[in-house]
């Protein structure tokens, strides 16, 4: 990319960096990132992300990507996916990933953990309809166990299962044994992970130093 | 001394180790007082009972009594000793409002100087037991492998770059300020100690920046502090005992250099990195090699636990051998091998192995606290107030300096800068212990004001264990540092904490930044494709989700094979009401192989792996190993008189006692299973954070305990007891005789671990509950009354006994005591 382009995007830089919370430089570093992943296309599609080599290896490999297009995701009411995100979009999933800031008042640190729990209940709820049901649940188990040699389905079922029945135990107290528990609803996802410090642990170092041409390097 | 002598005293200790590790309780037994710097390391006295010590040959009669104390002296002495400072102990935790204000450092301390005191008026020496030598090859390893054995993996590697700066450029900073203006301090002529140069200088400052915040971690523990101030402050105590021995058997060469040149210096900060690496590969190879044979120790399951402690302390030897840092070889070792012997092993070797672990680390540590009492008191002190106070401010503003200007250095580099409470705190944290006084005591008496050095590090380790120590807790509650919750420990938290960290990684792959989170995953794939092929039988690669999914599975087993009886009604449904019959009916028959088969299909269903069960009855050599299901009713049995405990029913978990294979509707796993009943099981990382007690939602519940071994009230007896009609005697009767041994061993077993001191039984006549055992609801939660009342009932049956008992007894000798006291 040329100067003129950087010298018009720095206003724009500036505004999601009020915006974000992100620093400059890590805003310019992002956006080199999503400038060498798009093939400095203005937009990301699925493919651009799927084809990333390092991320082969995840399990969840899947959910991470459509996270990145989940609209839910990107600070709008709707539900639904988008086919491509720019680069907006993209800084705004990045979002969720920034390390809690020092000084937080109650507030603002009891605001930052529902954002990312939120981030996290909507990778659980694939259809988008504010519960994670049985099936989504071991969906996810399963996909977190695929990697883990050779454990059955079996096994990460009756994981998904004991853990949904946990969900069900804490949050309702006593069920009727022909009770029937629908789903985990974003309070009672809230409810259990309550003693989970998410905002300690669920952050990215976005650093300021420029590691894109370091580490992609290798990985490409 | 030649290289071939080296070897044959490595050998020679080798085999003190063995047997020294193989009677833990009489650990220090072995040891024979040697002079400081001594190479003879033959023990003169060989307890294990040589036949040479018969009374003198020279009277012609034969001696009707005779007394040999000489011979037994210093094991019987060290055996004394030892003991004193376990009753001390036992002492401080009768009365928890003191340990919970008091570190236990100062009491022992305290004890010591009472001790000290009273052998000070009876002019009697103390036995000379800590020496160079001692100290080096015997007490200082047992310290480390705990600190290295149950140092939390997870979060340990999370701040490893914060760890070892804190740790290896802390303790040089703070050695290095603190020796360089002491010495400046010499130069006062007021204090009249001009004749202690610069190299001795050095020599203590090394000495005295040990820091050894047990007690600060303890503390830590209760209030949850956060994970990063806690780690922080273990991985340095841990690392730094490394580079201070480093630095002191540096500065020990040193200081008896007539003249230090400059290309010394080079020398020495080369050697500095030779020898802390060189620990390190000497940790991981032994690692590896421990993990690796115990690949082969499934059918030797009773020696498994001693290759751990014969290949970490091998570890240790080999690397003083080459004089590298043994620490870094041990603590190296305990970590690598941890992860994979800890899978390769039965459950019981696991338990075998952390308590052994533990009790060695404490006995040490104990011990040297409680010396450095009495020396305290016993031994001569060289008082020199400008010395002494200026150690103690100098000590104290380079912590704190050191402190400051190191997180500054490497708060850009962390996720999480420490805050300035946190400093704080670390910097208030900074208590000299143990290792410091061992280490000044062994000084060689060739530095001039050896004695000088003592009464510094001693006023030193006062001031910082009492003054600090006792105030930290206080402090950290009033400044109210950041805390972690880190309770409960469920299913949905671990698949959560394992999905954050799948996210991360993925978004930090596709945004191309890296940290640690990649690097984990680079070790995880190195991990899973090759060394677990190599080290690990059994080998499939589990994730952590599953291994706490199976430990919260083996706990529903445990409840159900004894709770069965106690809440019945409570059973909302049948099935498991069903299993509980099958499972826990079991012990009152007769072994058939159906029903055998039939419960370890229940087992294997239910729970996702349960271990290869071996053979039932046992040889001369091998430990009853008969089932885990027994091993399972031991614990249970804790387990659930630790939940009778006193304060813990106040607690949001009673009156839950109903468990099943798999949940029913409307059970919580979680709220029943508050952390410390999951101590024993499992094999993550978390779980031995919780072995060493770091999540203390213990100290929310009861008071905080230290050990689960803890003395208990001996109120037990669920009612299960009562409700249920003993049918069992004559069960009993009938199926003793049929030898079926594995169980009635294990019975016994049961019974032995159970404490002494409880209320007998409800017993019943065995004329009034004649129904055979068959009868499904009785008997179900049955079987542990039965194990209870085998010894007191007085049946006929028990003539048959005394041979199949005395079997057992030679194989468990821990049981033979009880045996015969209860015998009829």
């Amino acid at each position: 990319m040329g100067a003129s382009q950087s010298a018009g995007t720095e206003h724009e830089f500036q505004d999601m960096a009020d915006r974000t919370g992100f620093s400059l430089e890590q805003i310019g570093n992002i956006n080199k990132r999503f400038r060498q992943l798009s093939n400095n296309e203005e937009t990301l599609s699925r493919e651009d992300l799927a084809s990333i080599p390092a991320l082969d290896n995840n399990p969840i490999r899947a959910q991470i990507i459509n996270a990145f297009f989940d609209k839910r995701n990107l600070h709008q009411n709707e539900t639904g996916t988008v086919q491509e995100i720019g680069f907006e979009e993209f800084l705004m999933v990045m979002t969720h990933f920034r390390p809690a800031a020092m000084g937080l008042t109650e507030e603002e640190r009891e605001n930052l953990r529902r954002e990312k729990l939120r981030f996290l209940f909507n990778m659980h709820d694939t259809d988008s309809d504010g519960t994670i049901n049985l099936e989504e649940y071991r969906r996810v188990v399963e996909e977190l166990l695929s990697k883990a040699g050779t454990i059955g389905q079996e096994t990460a079922k009756a994981i998904a299962d004991a853990a949904m029945l946990e969900v069900a135990s804490t949050t309702r107290g006593k069920m009727e044994p022909d009770e029937f528990y629908e789903g985990i609803t974003f309070e009672n996802f809230l409810q259990i992970l309550n003693t989970f410090d998410i905002e300690t642990r669920m952050h990215v170092r976005f650093l300021n130093m420029d590691t894109a041409t370091l580490r992609c390097g290798k990985s490409k | 001394m030649g290289g071939f002598s080296q070897m044959k005293l490595a050998v020679n200790f080798l085999t003190i180790g063995l047997v020294l590790l193989s009677l833990p309780c009489g650990s220090y037994t072995e040891i024979p007082p040697k002079p400081p710097g001594s190479v003879t390391v033959l023990p003169p006295v060989k307890p294990a009972g040589g036949p040479q010590a018969f009374p003198d040959a020279e009277n012609s009669n034969l001696p009707v009594f005779t007394m040999n104390y000489p011979r037994i002296q210093v094991p019987f002495e060290v055996t004394l000793w030892v003991l004193l400072a376990s009753f001390a102990k036992i002492g401080f935790h009768v009365y928890h409002k003191i340990t919970f204000w008091v570190p236990e450092s100062c009491l022992l301390i305290s004890i010591g100087l009472i001790v000290g005191a009273i052998m000070h008026s009876v002019h009697e020496e103390p036995p000379a037991v800590l020496s160079y030598n001692v100290f080096f090859l015997f007490m200082l390893p047992p310290i480390v492998l705990e600190s290295g054995y149950f140092m939390p993996t997870r979060p340990f590697f999370e701040n490893v770059g914060t760890v070892l700066w804190f740790a290896v450029v802390g303790t040089l900073w703070n050695s290095i300020g603190i020796g360089m203006s002491l010495y400046a301090v010499c130069q006062i002529e007021a204090f009249e100690v001009q004749d202690i140069n610069l190299q001795e200088n050095m020599l203590f400052a090394a000495i005295i920046s040990a820091v050894d915040p047990v007690a600060v971690l303890s503390v830590f523990e209760d209030v949850s502090v956060n994970e990063q101030l806690y780690i922080v402050v273990f991985g340095e105590c841990l690392f730094n005992d490394a580079v201070t021995v480093v630095l002191y058997n540096m500065f020990n060469f040193v200081a008896e250099m007539p003249m230090v040149e400059p290309v010394d210096v080079f020398l020495g900060v080369a050697r500095f990195f030779v020898v802390g690496l060189g620990g390190m590969g000497f940790g991981v190879i032994f690692g590896f090699v421990a993990s690796f044979t115990t690949r082969f120790t499934s059918n030797v399951r009773e020696i498994e636990p001693l290759f751990i402690f014969m290949y970490s302390y091998l570890a240790y030897l080999v690397a003083e051998l080459f004089s590298i840092s043994s620490i870094m070889a041990i603590v190296t070792c305990a970590l690598t091998m941890k992860y994979y012997v800890e899978e390769n092993v039965s459950q019981r070797s696991c338990t075998t192995i952390r308590h052994v672990v533990k009790m060695l680390g404490t006995i040490s540590e104990t011990l040297i606290f409680f010396f450095l009492g009495v020396v305290t008191i016993t031994t001569e002190h060289e008082w020199n107030w400008g010395y002494i106070m200026f150690t103690l401010l100098l000590a104290l503003v380079w912590r704190g300096l050191g402190v400051l200007v190191l997180t500054q250095i490497i708060n850009p580099f962390r996720t999480i800068p420490f805050n300035f409470k946190d400093q704080f705190i670390l910097g208030y944290g900074g208590l000299r212990g143990a290792i410091s006084f061992a280490l000044v005591f062994t000084l060689p008496d060739s530095i001039g004001r050896k004695k000088l050095f003592v009464t510094t590090t001693i006023c030193m380790i006062m001031f910082t264990v009492f003054i600090q120590g006792i105030s930290i807790r206080p402090l950290i509650e009033f400044i109210n540092v950041r805390r972690t919750n880190r309770n409960l420990e469920t299913i949905n938290v671990e698949i959560h904490s394992r999905l954050i960290e799948h996210t991360i990684s993925g978004v930090e792959d596709l945004c191309g930044q890296w940290s640690h989170y990649y690097w984990k995953d680079k070790f995880l794939k190195f991990n899973n494709r090759i060394l677990r092929k190599i080290l690990i039988r059994d080998n499939r690669a589990e994730s952590s989700i599953v291994a706490l999914y199976k430990k919260l599975e083996l706990q529903n087993a445990m409840e159900i094979l004894d709770t069965v009886s106690g809440d019945i009604n409570a059973g909302s449904s049948i099935v498991p009401l069903h299993e509980e019959k099958k499972g826990s009916g079991k012990p009152k028959r007769k072994f058939v192989a159906a029903d055998l088969m039939n419960m370890h299909d229940i087992l294997s269903k239910n729970m996702y792996k349960i271990r290869q069960r071996t053979t039932a009855y046992t040889t001369k050599h091998s430990l009853p190993n008969d089932s885990r299901t027994k091993e399972i009713l031991i614990r249970r049995h804790t387990s659930i008189r630790r939940s009778l405990r006193p304060g813990s029913l106040n607690g949001p978990n009673e009156a839950k006692s109903q468990k099943y294979f798999s949940l029913p509707p409307g059970k919580s796993l979680d709220s029943k299973f508050p952390p410390q009943r999951l101590r024993h099981t499992g094999n993550d990382d978390d779980e031995t954070m919780s072995e060493v007690d770091y999540p203390s939602a213990r100290s929310r519940f009861n008071q905080p305990s230290r050990s689960s071994s803890r003395a208990m009230l001996p109120l037990r007896r669920l009612n299960t007891l009562t409700e249920v009609p003993s049918s069992s005697v004559v069960d009993l009767v009938d199926e003793r005789s049929g030898g079926r041994g594995a169980w009635g061993r294990g019975m016994s077993r049961l019974n032995s671990s159970s404490s002494d001191s409880r209320i007998p039984v409800p017993r019943h006549d065995p004329s009034n509950g004649p129904d055979n055992g068959s009868s499904g609801d009785h008997d179900s939660g049955d079987h542990r009354p039965e194990g209870e009342q085998q010894p007191l009932s007085p049946t006929p049956a028990w003539a048959a006994e005394p041979g199949e008992r005395d079997d057992s007894g030679t194989q468990k000798p821990l049981l033979r005591p009880q045996w015969k006291t209860r015998k009829p």
